[in-house]
C-alpha cells in the first residue's frame, strides 16, 4: 500500500471495523510479525480482527479496490511463515471466528468458524462418542482454518488420513469477497473438486469463513506398544514388516536415539535412553480386533530384532508414553537454544539412506539433529539444533534444511508432508517441481485471485526466483529449467 | 516414455492447429457417463504396466492405460487392495479412467473416496505440457492438490499419463448381515450405526432388505455380527461385486438411471418407485423419467446433487453450478486447456 493510499485505505477499513479491530500502532503489531517459523519477521501496515463474516466480506473487497495484499492468519502456529505478514499489507487475523457453530451426532458432523482450536472440537463432541481425527502437534493452538490452509495432519494419519480427508464441506470467500461453497454434507459435490483444491492452498485461493467437519466414532479400546531397537535400519524393516502383515496401525512413530534422550530428559515417560530408535505402535477398534492387531504386532516386532516390546498397561501409561512423542519438539527446543524443523516426506524404504546422509550433512554442517518420523507414512520431522545467538549459524541451518529436502526429493520424496511451503521452502519448490509445472500453478491461482493479492510470494515461487535459486546453487542455471524434470515425483525407471 | 508424450504433445498442437477435438479414452467402458463425448479417439489403451508397486510402502505407480482389472489382479496377489471398490462397467476399463471418472464402490463411506487414495498424478494438459502433480508418497503438501482436482473431472483438464495410489490390505475375513424392514427404519438404524465403531464397508437397501457388510479382523468381523444381530446372507462378495457393477436387476431398466448423493440422513426422495440406497443413504439411485431440473431441484432441497447416469438427456448430466462456481470452472478449464480441445463437453457444455 503506497503512503499518500493509506489515509482513505484506513479511513474507509474504520468504518467497516470498530476502532478496536484495526490495529496500527507498531506495539500492536509485533505479536502478528512472525508465526511458528520464528526466523521470518515481517510487521504488516495493519491488522485486522473482524468477527463477522461480512466484515470479512467488506474488507477482502476493500483490499481489492485499493490493490492491498492480504495475509490471513489463525493462532499462527505454522511452521513454513505462510503467516509471515507482507509488509505492504493487511493481516487478517480470524481467531475471533471461534464458535463450534453445530454439532450433528445424528450425521456425525461438526459445523465449526475457521478460528476454532482443533482439540476444542474433540472435546466438544466428546460426549457424544465423537472425535474429530487430524490430531497436529500444536493441536491444542491450532485454528481449524488454519488446518484446512495447510492440510494439517498429525500423528494418526496413516489410518484416518489428514484434514482433505476430514472435511466435508467450506464457505470460502474469493478476494473482492465473493462467496462459494465447497464440499457438501453429502459424499461429493458436482463438478471439480474445489474443497480439495482449497485444502493446503496455504491460503492463496480464499479466506475460509466456516467449515463442516467429518467426525468419527471413539474407536471402543486403542493400545499403545513400544519397540527399542539398536539400529535404525532394524527399527525401519520392522515398520515395513508390521504393514507387510496387513495392519494398518492407528500411530507408527519413530524417534532416533538423539530425540529419545531429549523426550526422555524433558517429559521422564520410560523410554529407553539407550536405543538406537524406538517404535511406538498405536492400533484401535472394537476389543477384539485390538487384541489380535497387538498379537500380530508384538510377533512381528520380536520376530524383527526388537530388543524390547512394552505394551502400555493402562490408559495413564499409553498417554504417557505418547506424551513423550508429542513433546519431542520443546523437549529439543530444551536442550538447544534454537531448533528448526524440517518437514519431508520419503518412501519408507529410503529412510537408512536418508538419515545416514542426514547424519553425515550435520557432521559436514557442524550442527546437531534429531529425528522424529511418522514411520508409518514416511513423514521425517529432522530437528536443527541451532543458536540464533551465532552470526550466520541461522543461515546455514537453513541451508543444512534445503539440502535435508534436496536428498528427499532426490530419493522419490517432497519436500513437505504436512507443514506447507510458505516462505521457508519457496526455494526448494524449483527443486521439485518444472517450470511448465510451477507456471500451471500460477494459472490455477490466478482463476481465484486474479490479482494475486492474496498471500504474494508464499507457496509458489516466480520463474525468476528460480533462475536465481538455480544459478546460485550450480544446479546449471537456466539451461535445466527446460520441460524435462531432473528428477520426479513419478518418474519411470 | 518421454516419446510416447512428446507424441501426445504433438497430437494436441496437430488438434489445435486444424481447429479440432479430442476425446480421451482408455477402455472405452465409461464413455456412457457424462456429456456425449465429441472429438478425433486419443487412445491411452497402450500406455501400460505398473512403473512400481512395493507392498510394504502401500503404494502403486501405474501407466494410466493399464486394465483396472490388471491392476487389481496385481494388487491382491500381495493380499492388497483398491479400498474404494471403483466400479468398472467393462472389463476394458483402465485405471486412467477409473480416476478421470472418479467413481466409488460401496466401501466409499467407510474407507473413502477415489480421490482420497489419488497420491500423484502425472497428465498431458491441453498446451501439450507433461506436467506432475503430487508424488508417490502419503504425506505431500507441496504445490496446489491438483493431483485430487483432476480426479473426478472426466479428463477436461488434462491427459492422466501415471497415477500412484494408495493401496491397502485386504481385510481378513468379510461378512454379510440381511435386514428386513422399510427405508426409514435402515436410514434410522444407519444413523445410529454410524455413531459407533463397527468394522462396515458397505450397506445398501432396497426391496425392503437393508445389506449391511462387515470387514476386517475375523474377530472384530464375529464381534460385530453378533451385535448387530440380523440374518448372514447366503450372497457374499458377488453381491457386492454385482451392485458396484450395476448388474442387479434393479439396475437393468430401460429408464434413465439417476444418482443422487445427499447428506446421509436426508429424508426419502420420492421422485421414483424404484431406488436402492448405498453409502448409508448418501447416495441413492433412482430409475425415473421425471424432468432434469426437477431432480436437480429435488437433490439441492436436502442439501445434495444429482447425476444423470445412464439414458436421458446427455447434456444434462451434472447439477448446474451458481454463478460463481460457473466462473471458477470455466476459468480452471481455460487454465488448464485453453483452447478447449480435452473430452469437451464432457463435464458441463462450454461456449
Amino acid at each position: 500500500m503506497k503512503r499518500e493510499n493509506s489515509d482513505s485505505f484506513l479511513h474507509e477499513l474504520r468504518q467497516i471495523l470498530p476502532a478496536k479491530a484495526v490495529l496500527t500502532a507498531e506495539e500492536e503489531l509485533r505479536p502478528y510479525e512472525c508465526d511458528g517459523l520464528s526466523g521470518y519477521r515481517e510487521l504488516p501496515r495493519v491488522v485486522a480482527l473482524p468477527d463477522e463474516v461480512a466484515q470479512v466480506q467488506a474488507i477482502l473487497a476493500l483490499c481489492q479496490r485499493h490493490r492491498v495484499p492480504v495475509v490471513a492468519r489463525g493462532a499462527g502456529t505454522g511452521l513454513s511463515g505462510g503467516a509471515t505478514p507482507h509488509s505492504e499489507g493487511l493481516l487478517l487475523s480470524m481467531t475471533r471466528f471461534n464458535r463450534i457453530l453445530a454439532v450433528d451426532p445424528v450425521s456425525c458432523t461438526a459445523r465449526v468458524q475457521p478460528g476454532v482450536r482443533n482439540l476444542a472440537v474433540s472435546e466438544a463432541v466428546a460426549a457424544y462418542g465423537l472425535y474429530y481425527a487430524p490430531d497436529p502437534s500444536s493441536e491444542i493452538a491450532c485454528t481449524i482454518g488454519g488446518n484446512v490452509a495447510e492440510n494439517a495432519g498429525g500423528v494418526h494419519c496413516l489410518k484416518y488420513g489428514l484434514t482433505v480427508h476430514n472435511v466435508l464441506a467450506a464457505e470460502v470467500l474469493l478476494m473482492g469477497g465473493e462467496s462459494i461453497r465447497v464440499g457438501s454434507e453429502g459424499f461429493d459435490a458436482p463438478g471439480y473438486d474445489l474443497l480439495a483444491a482449497i485444502t493446503g492452498s496455504e491460503g492463496m485461493l480464499g479466506v475460509v469463513t466456516e467449515v463442516t467437519l467429518r467426525l468419527l466414532p471413539q474407536p471402543e479400546g486403542a493400545k499403545l506398544l513400544l519397540a527399542a531397537f539398536d539400529t535404525i535400519e532394524t527399527a525401519a524393516d520392522a515398520v515395513a514388516q508390521v504393514i507387510a502383515a496387513g495392519v494398518i496401525p492407528a500411530g507408527l512413530e519413530m524417534m532416533d536415539n538423539p530425540a529419545i534422550r531429549a523426550a526422555e530428559d524433558f517429559a521422564q515417560v520410560g523410554y529407553p535412553r539407550e536405543a538406537a530408535a524406538i517404535l511406538l505402535c498405536e492400533v484401535d477398534g472394537t476389543s477384539a480386533e485390538v487384541e489380535q492387531q497387538l498379537e500380530t504386532v508384538a510377533a512381528v516386532l520380536r520376530e524383527r530384532g526388537a530388543d524390547e516390546i512394552r505394551v502400555a498397561r493402562d490408559e495413564t501409561e499409553r498417554l504417557r508414553f505418547w506424551s513423550g512423542r508429542k513433546n519431542a519438539f520443546p523437549a529439543v527446543g530444551r536442550i538447544s537454544p534454537d531448533y528448526y524443523c524440517i518437514d519431508g516426506t520419503i518412501p519408507r524404504k529410503q529412510i537408512g539412506k536418508v538419515l545416514k546422509g542426514i547424519a553425515s550433512l550435520s557432521e559436514q554442517y557442524g550442527l546437531r539433529v534429531a529425528n522424529v518420523f511418522h514411520a508409518g507414512d514416511g513423514n521425517l520431522h529432522p530437528l536443527i539444533l541451532y543458536d540464533a545467538g551465532n552470526p550466520g549459524e541461522f543461515e546455514r541451518t537453513e541451508q543444512l534444511g534445503g539440502e535435508i529436502l534436496a536428498l528427499c526429493v532426490e530419493v522419490g520424496g517432497t519436500i513437505t508432508g504436512e507443514h506447507g511451503v510458505g516462505l521457508e521452502k519457496i526455494n526448494q519448490m524449483c527443486v521439485q517441481f518444472n517450470e511448465a509445472e510451477l507456471a500451471q500453478f500460477h494459472a490455477f491461482k490466478s482463476v481465484f485471485d486474479p490479482a494475486g493479492l492474496l498471500n504474494p510470494g508464499k507457496a509458489v515461487p516466480t520463474p525468476a526466483r528460480c533462475a536465481e535459486f538455480k544459478a546460485l546453487h550450480g544446479r546449471g542455471g537456466e539451461s535445466t529449467l527446460s520441460d524435462t524434470p531432473v528428477s520426479g515425483p513419478i518418474s519411470e525407471p | 516414455m518421454n516419446a510416447f508424450v512428446d507424441a501426445l504433445a504433438e497430437q494436441i498442437t496437430r488438434t489445435c492447429e486444424n481447429g479440432g477435438m479430442l476425446r480421451i479414452v482408455g477402455g472405452d467402458s465409461k464413455a456412457f457417463y457424462g456429456g456425449a463425448p465429441v472429438g478425433d479417439t486419443l487412445s491411452l489403451a497402450r500406455h501400460q504396466g505398473v512403473i512400481s508397486y512395493e507392498p510394504t510402502e502401500l503404494v502403486v505407480t501405474v501407466r494410466s492405460g493399464t486394465p483396472l482389472a490388471e491392476l487389481q489382479a496385481t494388487l491382491a496377489g500381495e493380499g492388497q487392495m483398491l479400498a474404494f471398490e471403483p466400479p468398472a462397467f467393462g472389463a476394458s476399463a483402465t485405471i486412467g479412467g477409473t480416476i478421470a471418472c472418479g467413481l466409488s464402490g460401496p466401501a466409499r463411506p467407510y474407507r473413502g473416496a477415489a480421490r482420497d487414495y489419488v497420491l500423484g498424478v502425472n497428465c498431458v494438459n491441453g498446451k501439450g505440457q507433461y506436467l506432475r502433480f503430487g508424488g508417490q508418497v502419503m504425506k505431500n503438501v507441496a504445490g496446489y492438490d491438483l493431483s485430487r482436482v483432476m480426479t473426478g473431472a472426466l479428463g477436461t483438464l488434462g491427459i492422466i499419463t501415471e497415477v500412484s495410489l494408495k493401496v491397502l490390505p485386504l481385510p481378513e475375513a468379510e461378512q454379510t448381515l440381511c435386514f428386513e424392514c422399510t427405508q426409514s427404519d435402515a436410514l434410522s438404524r444407519l444413523g445410529e450405526w454410524a455413531l459407533q465403531p463397527w468394522p462396515l464397508s458397505g450397506t445398501v437397501f432396497f426391496d425392503g432388505v437393508l445389506r449391511v457388510r462387515l470387514s476386517g479382523s475375523g474377530a472384530g468381523v464375529a464381534a460385530a455380527a453378533a451385535a448387530l444381530g440380523g440374518e448372514t446372507c447366503a450372497e457374499g462378495a458377488d453381491f457386492w461385486h454385482d451392485l458396484r457393477e450395476h448388474r442387479l436387476p434393479f439396475f437393468a431398466s430401460d429408464l434413465p438411471l439417476w444418482r443422487l448423493s445427499l447428506p446421509p440422513q436426508a429424508p426419502p426422495v420420492a421422485l421414483a418407485d424404484q431406488q436402492l440406497l448405498e453409502w448409508g443413504g448418501g447416495q441413492r439411485w433412482l430409475v425415473t423419467e421425471t424432468q432434469p431440473q426437477q431432480i436437480f431441484a429435488a437433490a439441492a432441497a436436502v442439501g445434495g446433487h444429482a447425476v444423470r447416469f445412464r439414458g436421458g438427456d446427455r447434456a444434462n448430466s451434472f447439477q448446474p453450478l451458481d454463478a460463481v462456481g460457473q466462473r471458477l470452472h470455466t476459468g480452471l478449464k481455460a487454465a488448464f486447456d485453453p483452447v478447449g480441445i480435452l473430452n469437451r463437453d464432457r463435464l458441463y457444455p462450454e461456449a
